[in-house]
């Protein structure tokens, strides 16, 4: 288990940095998607969101992304209560990357950070922005690659870098273990933990993988079409809800 | 053009001298515009997977030009040129609005655009071959006014490159993470199809309906063979177009054939190349 780094934990967001989702709801071609989504998301956290599929994982981030219509409110306050439109960075689910294109991970990075058009001549000090970036996720040797090339991990690790520049007030990842081997996804989530505490941000992330859960997440929501279960990894795990939802029993403590 | 004239008079070509033959000359100068023009759209048009739309946008644009006759302009390529505008951004919306993949959406739009032109040119018996020169094209009958034109499209293009092409490379790559990052992709690809669709119409008329849309694929998907960034990518795409397009234009005055048929000839040469050759990056 992590140590709390908020003394406010829990249901209110009082004064403390945070995300307030109230009463979220998206309704798509008649059918609700989401219902009455409500939970609170602390800077320094790391949420994971958990859910069979098509619980609406990718609907929520999509909602607080602003991609998608929804009723209900989003809202963040920064710490001292200051409300404002938080800065979100986003990693996609490792979306796929035709293996020929000629867009190398510095050409693809650049083109998002900044307005020089890649296909001109590189200035020096763009390209030292960007191994800067990358050196935050210890990736300043992909720099070159074709993205196309990428395994998995790495990619992850170029989206990440990515989303973090500028850096963001809260960091979603879309399923980011998903075509991760078991080496990438150690170092995924030792590079995020490590994010986590430096920078100071919350990460909201979704996954499958609910072996290595209790490792790194301050806290699980159990979402299927509306939060099902909010709590501690141990305690999700082991709830009713969870084993009605998957039909099996991981946590700790199963059984007793 | 005076200018051009003796530029091109120091040229070891019969017909380069100064009494040489002025539409060569003219046929050259709009070779050295139009083939960079293409090589630079071809880049995206290739990484976006629009090759296929392309080729219907050059359908609509005779369809344009077929309302143009219609309504009897003496020019109707402005009439084919809002045509092949509108034409694009009612399909990029389109393909915004369904889940239907592309190549679909881009079939159902082709397939009515050449019917309507073929239902249009013919409509009370007439004959459809007035309209056979924009399917083969004649780039000999280029005239200097026009290559202004051209010109001027090749600027605005590359302005258009250099304010918007990180959007639009990151928009057809990752369309949800572009937004994420505040880039209005939508607007982004429609005003790109916009573009080729001006392209494509405005030359038609020299490079050929049939040809044309092997310009704006062949010279990126060559560059792509070898390139291992943007950099390269574009100095490939833009070269091998420039190339091809001066060895074609010399083909077909020695050896009396279309200058559109022998530039793709020669493109896709380049192409076969760089393929035998593209084994050898990491």
């Amino acid at each position: 288990m992590r140590k709390p780094k908020h003394e406010i934990q829990g249901a209110g967001c009082a004064g403390a940095c945070c995300l307030r989702v109230e009463h979220l709801g998206v309704d798509m071609g008649g059918a609700d998607i989401l219902r009455d989504v409500s939970f609170h998301l602390h800077c320094g956290q790391i949420v994971a969101l958990i859910g069979p599929n098509g619980a609406g994982k990718s609907s929520l981030f999509k909602a607080v992304l602003g991609q998608i219509p929804h009723s209900g409110t989003i809202e963040f306050q920064k710490a001292g209560g200051k409300h404002t439109r938080p800065l979100i960075g986003y990693v996609p689910q490792s979306p796929a990357f035709d293996r020929g294109d000629p867009v190398s991970v510095f050409d693809f990075f650049s083109a998002a950070i900044s307005s020089w058009p890649v296909f001109l001549p590189t200035p020096k000090s763009l390209r030292r922005r960007v191994l800067s970036c990358l050196e935050r996720v210890h990736g300043a040797d992909l720099i070159d690659k074709r993205m196309g090339a990428l395994s998995g991990g790495e990619l992850q690790r170029v989206l990440m870098a990515m989303a973090l520049e500028p850096l963001p007030h809260i960091l979603i990842l879309d399923e980011p273990l998903s075509g991760v081997d078991i080496d990438g996804e150690r170092q995924l989530l030792d590079m995020l933990d490590e994010i986590c505490n430096q920078y100071d941000l919350s990460i909201l992330l979704s996954t499958h993988d609910f072996a290595t859960l209790e490792e790194y997440a301050d806290q699980v929501i159990l979402l299927k079409s509306t939060v099902l279960k909010v709590g501690a990894p141990g305690e999700v795990l082991s709830s009713d809800e969870f084993k009605s939802v998957f039909h099996l029993d991981l946590g700790k403590g199963a059984g007793t | 053009m005076e200018l051009w004239y003796q530029i091109v008079s120091v040229l070891p070509f019969d017909w380069a001298g100064p009494d040489g033959l002025y539409f060569m000359k003219n046929a050259l100068l709009a070779v050295l515009v139009i083939s960079p023009l293409f090589g630079l759209l071809s880049t995206m048009v290739v990484t976006n997977r629009m090759s296929f739309f392309s080729d219907a946008l050059g359908h609509s644009a005779f369809t344009g030009m077929a309302i143009g006759a219609i309504f009897g302009f003496v020019d109707p390529m402005w009439c084919a040129v809002v045509f092949a505008i509108a034409f694009s951004l009612l399909f990029t919306l389109v393909r915004h609005r369904t889940h239907m993949a592309s190549d679909t959406v881009i079939g159902v739009f082709s397939s009515t655009a050449v019917a309507l032109g073929i239902f249009l040119a013919t409509l009370g018996g007439k004959s459809f071959t007035k309209f056979n020169n924009l399917l083969i094209g004649d780039i000999l009958s280029v005239e200097p006014g026009k290559i202004g034109l051209l010109a001027l499209i090749l600027l605005l293009v590359i302005v258009l490159w250099l304010m918007s092409f990180n959007q639009l490379m990151l928009s057809s790559i990752h369309p949800a993470l572009a937004d994420s990052r505040g880039i209005r992709v939508f607007w982004q690809e429609a005003v790109f199809s916009a573009a080729i669709a001006v392209v494509v119409t405005v030359s038609m008329t020299w490079v050929g309906l049939l040809v044309i849309n092997s310009l704006l694929v062949l010279p990126a998907a060559a560059a792509r063979n070898l390139a291992r960034n943007m950099r390269q990518y574009h100095l490939f795409s833009i070269l091998g177009a420039i190339v091809a397009g001066i060895a074609g234009l010399m083909t077909s005055y020695y050896a009396g054939t279309s200058a559109g048929a022998s530039i793709t000839l020669y493109l896709a040469a380049f192409f076969a190349v760089t393929f035998l050759l593209r084994g050898r990056r990491a």
